[in-house]
């Protein structure tokens, strides 16, 4: 009795070790971040845009323009390290013909302007939003975010962090095969 | 010499230190905004302290100078300088940013073991506690039956007879 006893701490050690290896593994495949916020969107209707064209100073992006197709929206800005690491993806994705509603970020206009110039736009329109009406109207805390809506109107999926293929492929691909023939 | 050096440094590092906290303290209030009702007033402070940074997440929006922060101020002032009441504002934000925005989530079953939970572990120390010492022999109490030590007598003096 008393043997088997002094082998409790031991047992709660390996245990406690045993849970903070699996947390820290998945954090570290990012399959898990502890900062993350669970979204109020999914399933509901995405919050209306109406922005400033970044590029076009008479013009307004509006997300009315997107209904009836499936469509994203990145809310980006050159502040943000892990937008400039997902650019060469998106790029890719633009030229697959995945509509791509760009939100920039509390950004500077000039700077984002250059960003796109020199490394290549995959927006089919950039919204510019220096004082966070829409990031807070889509409930972002952080950048880069990616929202997925539907044909309806409705968020499916959201990303926080930087998109890659394997997110793509796990979360967004699907809303796109339906409707597009495949590669 | 090297006394007053020292204190001298003291003083310096104080000096360094205070200086830091009220250039803290300057920069927070670089944007509080100013209201002509008092009790517009009184609601934007009571929601700053309620609101939480999500950047920063153990701080409110009062306390934070993230630029999330500072939006999230910005929005709370112009929502109330348009009149919106308290519930208006909180339903706002939590509509956007979940229960996780309000610094005291609301008591709810996804909530339940983030308000239940430190309590069930406090009432599992004490039971551990109580049965630990209750385990516990007092001090009166006699280690060894006679027969016991009549027997560790004997094994002693065996071994002193070696």
């Amino acid at each position: 009795m008393s043997k088997s006893r002094a082998f409790i701490p031991l047992l709660a050690f390996l245990a406690l070790a045993g849970l903070f290896y699996f947390v820290l593994m998945k954090m570290g495949k990012g399959e898990y971040n502890p900062r993350d916020i669970p979204t109020e969107f999914i399933g509901r209707p995405a919050p209306s845009i109406d922005l400033p064209n970044l590029l076009d100073e008479n013009d307004r992006v509006k997300s009315s323009d997107y209904a009836g197709k499936v469509w994203l929206v990145n809310v980006w800005g050159t502040w943000c390290p892990e937008c400039w690491k997902e650019h060469e993806y998106l790029m890719h994705l633009s030229r697959q013909g995945v509509p791509i509603l760009g939100i920039d970020w509390r950004d500077e206009k000039a700077d984002a302007i250059d960003f796109l110039k020199q490394k290549g736009n995959p927006f089919v329109e950039v919204g510019f939003d220096p004082n966070s009406d829409a990031a807070i109207d889509w409930g972002v805390y952080g950048a880069p975010e990616t929202f997925l809506i539907d044909a309806e109107g409705i968020v499916r999926e959201k990303h926080a962090g930087a998109l890659y293929p394997q997110v793509w492929q796990e979360k967004f691909a699907k809303y796109f095969h339906a409707q597009q023939p495949t590669e | 010499m090297r006394f007053i050096v020292r204190e001298a440094t003291a003083v310096k590092a104080f000096a360094l230190v205070l200086g830091l906290c009220m250039g803290a303290n300057a920069l927070a209030s670089v944007d509080t905004y100013e209201f002509s009702d008092p009790g517009q007033q009184a609601l934007y402070l009571d929601l700053v302290q309620e609101l939480r940074c999500l950047v920063c997440q153990n701080q409110n929006i009062a306390d934070s100078n993230a630029e999330l922060a500072q939006d999230l101020r910005r929005k709370t002032y112009e929502m109330i300088k348009k009149g919106e009441n308290k519930d208006q504002i909180v339903e706002f934000m939590v509509a956007r940013y979940g229960d996780f925005v309000m610094y005291s989530p609301p008591f709810k079953a996804t909530t339940l073991m983030l308000w239940v939970g430190p309590v069930l572990i406090f009432i599992l120390a004490v039971a551990m506690l109580v049965r630990v010492i209750r385990r516990r022999p007092s001090s009166n109490d006699r280690l060894l039956s006679d027969e016991q030590r009549q027997r560790a007598e004997q094994l002693l003096n065996q071994t002193e007879e070696k």
